[in-house]
Order: structure tokens, then C-alpha cells, then sequence
């Protein structure tokens, strides 16, 4: 069996080698993140900053919060950036992660029809908009893909005392693009992090009907992955990545990203 | 180069007399040839007859090695358990979807024949049948008497002692037969042992100087040409030669 | 919104460099996984055509059954394998070029062992007696019938680059469509509509079929070709 293991071993290292890119041999970190953070460029304006002064290069992968977690507890990411706090607690709680670090803010905002047929224009706080929705028969496009925007939601629709089960309510099991997607066809409404909404192009009707409440508030943490646990991780240049992400000059890159004028996230690092 | 050629073939183990003692096949217990027992000789051309189902086609194959009888025994003079020197050519030969040059050479890599040798082999094959203008045309588009006249090459250039040939001419035109029977003469001439079937009487009388006799699995008359089509011993012999329907 | 046909044109006549390393990408990874899959699947289904063993039948219907596993499972199955918790994780192939070659060659495996099995069993029908009589074996057999049967044999392989070059469920889970490093055409295009960038994953859409069919008229052209020649 062993011997087996190392045939296939050598084998897969062949064909690695068959297939190596071309480029040379250079420093690289993993850092599994969120489709909100690449979908809206985020990373494809700072990341370019941040290679040209480390000479690091910076791999995202995209995927939901939970999702990016699990790629961090693997141990197949250095550094994992997402947006569920409890979740990224209990990471680092775990021992899969060394500490959380705060990096910046955007906000969710509630994206619906045009027309608005719950009236969430007129709700004075998210509980009561999101208890609109539920109270008038319309439409709502989940992700219910247990990613950030997905447990904000859930928070939500308790606070609004409302159990979102029913044909009203449309599981998508998708990213935030897909779901904008689905939402746009039904119509629906949709809980949306603000910069996958500004740089979604496929709106159709849907315009944002609520937002501004400070529970929308949705703030980014980073973590490096624990190298105690995950012996590979590459610690310095991971730790090099969030150190210079909390720097000023990390921050500046994050404030100057705009999209259509508009700035989507904002420093939170005191 | 024919000196060269038959040195060759002069150092192969002599094969020939092939003995057939006993031998039967059957196939789940139906018996399909009994009580076989015959010596092919070598140097001569010996014509299996017989009706349809006789078991012509079983026996060819049975002496030539692709099928092993149930019963009895089949002894080579080399006591080789499958003689080497020996090729057959079959009613619907088989040729490969390569150019004609790779199909003789096909063969020849089998027996691991050196490149070089191989080459001048196939060429000297090619001249000799006439086949060098179609030497790069592929195999399958000649037409039929083109097709068995590349199948009967092939064999040649194994150098066999001993050629088995099945019905070689029964889906060729007459001049593409005659084509065919002046190349087995001139193999026989050679010095190659003929073993062939054929239920075309004419054709029998032109090539065979032995000839077996074959009816319901049972051979049953076997020796000269000429006795047998002078005066055959058995009904059925006697019937078949007059062209009676016999089964 | 331009034509999707329009943005198509003119990505391609800008030249833009991301879309050429995407399209390098995918080709390069999806035909060395063809590569891998012929070496491998070849000789295998020839040795299922030829051989005689107990459990034959089992492993031939195994194949057969495997032609339909979902592109998800076997980008499932090859990210557990690779992954830094999994049997091969410390090879570091998750999120590499590498992995999506695995798992596009665990794809299309099925495929050309499926199809070599059956033309070479065909084949055989017909040579067998041909063959022994010129004094090969059944070993020796394998290549002569894989070579014959190669016309043939060239639409399986087709037939496998063209599952590779269109899934996205596999790439996606093994390469992370990481940008400029595992980004494809399919994952590329799955991006862009979840951006909602609908024309331009069309446009990435038109470039790859157009790749699959100059690709499929060429290879259908070497089988006309080798059918005039070779009857």
C-alpha cells in the first residue's frame, strides 16, 4: 500500500513538473476569500500594490464564507478574509486560525423590484423590512449557501421573528452574481453586499429599497491560518500579507478602490 | 539472392511431414472431425474436396495451428508444437489498414526480422508480384484479385515450407483466378508444400497432385490426383465428381 | 448591451493578454489531459478488450457507468485527494493547473478506455484469425488494432476533449479559478455571470466553441482524409 502511495506520488510529481508553468519559481501565498471581495475588484486593485513592494504574489480563491473557512481548517489557504464574525471566532477558537484581524467595512443593502411591493422603502429599521417582505406574499432570493451574506440574513429574518420557509422564499445555493441573477428574473428581493452590487452589471428591475440601518454593517476579518496545526502554511509571507493589509498604506489601497465614483470599503483599522 | 533464399530456409527446421493420428474436433461435444489420419508430404500440392459442411475449412485450420484438436494427435517433423514455417491465406483475407509495403513488412517485424532486411525483403516481394507500382497505396482499396494477390505475397515473404490456402479464389473473377493459381504453382515449383481447399473441380484438376477427401468430418479418400479423378473409391467421391448434390 | 458576437470580435482582435493566458490555459490543461487519458485509457482498454480474467464484465460496466460521473464529483473527489487534509496533500497540487489535469483526466478516462474496448473488440472479431495466423500475440495484437482502429478511435478522443473543454464544475472546485494562475475559459465564464457581465460571458462563450469547433473540423478532417487514404 505504502509502496502504491509512493508510485502514484512520483507519478502526480511528474506530471507536475510536465505541467509547471512556464513563469519562474516565485513567492506565493493562498488566501481564500469571498466572491464579494473578488467579484467587486477589490483585490485586483490593491493585490498588484502589494506584489510590487514584496515581490509576494497573492492567489484568491473565490468562494463563499463558509466555504473559504473549510479551505482554511484544510489547511489548503495561508490566509483566509471573509465577513461572518461569529464563524471567524470560532476558527481561530478551533486552533485553525492564529488570530482575526480587522481590515475593513462595507454594508449590506437590501436590492428588490423597482416598484417595491412590500413598501420596504418606508421601513424604518432592516428587522421591519425584512418582516415586510415575509407579510406581503413577495418574493426573496437567498444564497443559502452558509457564506456571510447568508448568515447576515439569517440574522436578520430572527431579529425580524419571521421563519423564511415557503415558496416565497427561493434558495439559490449560490454566489451572491448567481443569486443577484435569480433575483433579477423572479423579481425578488435579495440581501446584497454593497460592492457586489455596484459592480453587478445584469440588475434588470431591481433597484436598492433599503439600506443605512448600522445592523447592515458587515465587517472584514483576516486570519492567518494556523501553521501550529498545518505545518506547510507559509507564515511569514501570509503574516507579511495581513501585516501590510492593517498598515496604512494596506488601508490607503482599500479606501482609494472605487467603483463608478463610488467607494466600497471602508478602512476599519483603528 | 535466390541462393540466398533458400539457404535460408534450408536452415529453418524441416517441418514437413506434418501426421495427423486419430485427430478429431468437436466443439461442446458435437463432433465436427473424426478419426483423421493422414501424412502431408512435403513438396506437393494436395487438394482438400468436398461439400459444404464437409469440414474443409476446420481441417485447414486445424493442421495450421488455429485450433487445437479435441482428439488424436498432430505431429510435426520439427516437433514444434505450432510449426513456425508455415503461413495461411485465407477465403476473405484480412489486410490492414496500412499501405501495402506495411502489410508485407507486418509479418516479417512478428518474427523479428532487422529492419534492413526487412526492407529489402519487401521490396524484393513487391518486384516479384508485380505489386511494386501499389506499394504505398493503402491496402484496403485494391480491388479483390489485388487484395489476394497482396494476401498471397504476404505469405510468401514469410518463407513458409508449408501454405495453407482456403478457398483463396471462390470471390475472384476468372482472370484474377488464374492470376492466383500461376502464383501457387510457382510457389509449388519453389519447392512449398500446398495444402488447399477448393470446391471448384476445374481448379482442383489444374493445381492438386494429392488430393484428400472429405465427407461429414470423415476423410474418406486421400492419395494421388490422378487415381482419384480417374476412379474414385467411394459413392460420395463418385457422386461429387459427377456434380451430384451431396451432404 | 453590444452583441455578444460583437464583444466576442473584438476581445479577440484587442489581443488582450488575460484572455490569451485563459485561453492558453484551457487548452494546455484540457489537452494534456486528453494526452494523459490516451496513454492511459488506450492501452487499458485495449488490455479489457483482449484479456480474459473473472470480473471482466464488472469492470467493463464500471466504465461504462463512469462515463456519466458528474464533472462536480470527480472535482469532488480529486480536491479530497489533493487536498492539504487529504491522502496527497503534501504534494501541494490543490489550486494548481495540475490538479485540473487530474481532474479532467479522471473525466474523460472513461471515455476512451469505453470506446477503445469496444473498437478493438470489433476489430479483433474480425483479425483474430489473421493475426494468429501471421504469428502474433495478444499482447503483441494491442497496438496493431489500436492502430487500425485509430479513425475510429479519434471520435472517442474527441468526444472526451470536447466533456473536458466544456465542464466547469470540476476546474472550479480542484483550480479555484485563481486569476491568472487557474482561471479557464468555464471558469471564467461563470464569473462573469455572476457579475452579471451576461455579453461578456456570452463573448468568452463564442471564443471557446469557436476553439472546440476548429478544433473538431480539424480532426474531422484527418478522419475523412486517413478514410480516403486507408480505407
Amino acid at each position: 500500500m505504502k509502496q502504491t502511495r509512493r508510485v502514484i506520488l512520483s507519478a502526480a510529481s511528474g506530471l507536475a513538473l510536465l505541467a509547471a508553468p512556464p513563469a519562474a519559481a516565485q513567492a506565493f501565498i493562498t488566501v481564500s476569500s469571498t466572491t464579494s471581495t473578488e467579484n467587486s475588484g477589490l483585490f485586483g486593485h490593491i493585490l498588484p500594490i502589494f506584489t510590487a513592494e514584496t515581490g509576494i504574489e497573492v492567489r484568491v480563491v473565490a468562494q463563499g464564507t463558509g466555504q473559504a473557512l473549510e479551505t482554511g481548517r484544510r489547511g489548503d489557504a495561508d490566509v483566509v478574509f471573509v465577513h461572518a464574525r461569529a464563524q471567524e471566532e470560532t476558527f481561530v477558537a478551533d486552533g485553525y486560525g492564529v488570530q482575526r484581524f480587522d481590515v475593513m467595512v462595507n454594508d449590506f443593502v437590501i436590492v428588490g423590484p423597482a416598484d417595491d411591493p412590500a413598501g420596504l422603502k418606508q421601513a424604518p429599521d432592516a428587522a421591519a423590512a425584512m418582516a415586510a417582505i415575509a407579510g406581503t406574499g413577495a418574493s426573496f432570493a437567498s444564497r443559502g449557501d452558509d457564506s456571510g451574506t447568508h448568515v447576515a440574513e439569517k440574522a436578520l429574518w430572527e431579529a425580524a421573528g419571521v421563519e423564511p420557509a415557503g415558496g416565497w422564499h427561493l434558495s439559490t445555493g449560490s454566489g451572491m452574481g448567481a443569486t443577484l441573477n435569480t433575483a433579477a428574473q423572479a423579481p425578488a428581493y435579495a440581501l446584497t453586499d454593497r460592492g457586489t452590487w455596484l459592480s453587478f452589471r445584469n440588475r434588470g428591475p431591481l433597484e436598492i429599497v433599503f439600506e443605512g440601518d448600522p445592523v447592515l454593517f458587515n465587517p472584514y476579518g483576516v486570519i492567518l491560518v494556523n501553521p501550529a496545526r498545518h505545518p506547510h502554511v507559509k507564515a511569514a509571507q501570509g503574516q507579511a500579507f495581513i501585516d501590510w493589509i492593517v498598515s496604512d498604506v494596506g488601508q490607503a489601497a482599500i479606501a482609494s478602490f472605487t467603483v463608478g465614483g463610488e467607494q466600497l470599503f471602508f478602512p476599519s483599522v483603528e | 539472392m535466390m541462393a540466398a533464399r533458400d539457404l535460408a530456409r534450408d536452415a529453418a527446421p524441416q517441418i514437413l511431414p506434418l501426421r495427423l493420428e486419430g485427430v478429431g474436433y468437436a466443439v461442446r461435444g458435437q463432433p465436427l472431425l473424426h478419426g483423421l489420419s493422414l501424412t502431408i508430404r512435403s513438396g506437393r500440392r494436395l487438394m482438400v474436396m468436398g461439400a459444404n459442411g464437409a469440414g474443409k475449412s476446420l481441417f485447414l485450420r486445424l493442421c495450421h495451428g488455429l485450433i487445437e484438436p479435441t482428439a488424436g494427435r498432430r505431429l510435426w517433423a520439427s516437433g514444434e508444437a505450432r510449426a513456425e514455417a508455415q503461413a495461411m491465406v485465407f477465403q476473405r483475407p484480412v489486410l490492414l489498414r496500412r499501405s501495402v509495403a506495411a502489410n508485407l513488412a507486418y509479418p516479417l517485424a512478428l518474427k523479428g526480422m532487422a529492419g534492413p532486411e526487412r526492407r529489402d525483403t519487401v521490396a524484393r516481394t513487391l518486384d516479384r508480384f508485380g505489386l511494386a507500382p501499389l506499394a504505398d497505396r493503402p491496402a484496403r482499396l485494391l480491388s479483390g484479385g489485388e487484395q489476394q494477390r497482396l494476401a498471397l505475397a504476404r505469405a510468401w515473404a514469410m518463407r513458409p515450407q508449408a501454405l495453407f490456402l482456403d478457398e483463396p479464389c471462390s470471390a475472384l473473377d476468372p482472370s484474377a483466378t488464374l492470376t492466383i493459381e500461376a502464383m501457387i504453382e510457382g510457389f509449388a515449383t519453389e519447392g512449398m508444400t500446398i495444402v488447399m481447399t477448393t470446391h471448384d473441380l476445374g481448379q482442383a484438376r489444374r493445381l492438386a497432385e494429392d488430393v484428400a477427401f472429405l465427407h461429414r468430418g470423415r476423410l474418406i479418400e486421400h492419395g494421388p490426383a490422378d487415381a482419384f479423378f480417374a476412379g474414385p473409391e467411394t459413392p460420395e467421391a463418385r457422386a461429387f465428381l459427377a456434380g451430384d448434390l451431396i451432404w | 448591451m453590444d452583441s455578444p458576437f460583437a464583444t466576442a470580435f473584438s476581445l479577440i482582435a484587442s489581443g488582450d493578454a488575460a484572455l490569451m493566458q485563459i485561453i492558453g490555459l484551457s487548452l494546455r490543461v484540457t489537452l494534456t489531459a486528453v494526452l494523459v487519458a490516451c496513454a492511459v485509457g488506450l492501452p487499458l482498454g485495449a488490455a479489457l478488450a483482449l484479456a480474459a480474467f473473472p470480473g471482466r464484465g464488472a469492470v467493463i460496466v464500471a466504465f461504462n457507468a463512469l462515463m456519466g460521473l458528474p464533472p462536480v464529483v470527480a472535482g469532488l473527489v480529486v480536491y479530497l485527494l489533493l487536498s492539504r487534509s487529504g491522502p496527497f496533500g503534501s504534494l501541494a497540487l490543490l489550486f494548481t493547473p495540475t490538479a485540473m489535469i487530474l481532474a479532467q483526466t479522471l473525466l474523460i478516462l472513461p471515455i476512451v478506455v469505453s470506446l477503445t474496448r469496444s473498437v478493438v473488440e470489433d476489430l479483433w472479431a474480425e483479425y483474430r484469425e489473421q493475426l494468429r495466423s501471421l504469428g502474433a500475440s495478444r499482447l503483441r495484437a494491442a497496438p496493431t488494432l489500436l492502430w487500425d482502429g485509430r479513425v475510429s478511435l479519434l471520435t472517442g478522443v474527441l468526444a472526451g476533449f470536447g466533456r473536458a473543454s466544456a465542464e466547469v464544475g470540476a476546474v472550479l472546485i480542484v483550480g479555484g479559478n485563481i486569476a491568472g494562475h487557474t482561471r479557464t475559459m468555464t471558469t471564467a465564464i461563470t464569473l462573469e455571470t455572476s457579475r452579471g457581465e451576461l455579453g461578456l460571458a456570452v463573448a468568452l462563450g463564442i471564443i471557446l466553441m469557436a476553439l472546440t469547433l476548429a478544433l473538431n473540423a480539424a480532426a474531422w478532417g484527418a478522419g475523412q482524409w486517413a478514410r480516403e487514404r486507408l480505407g
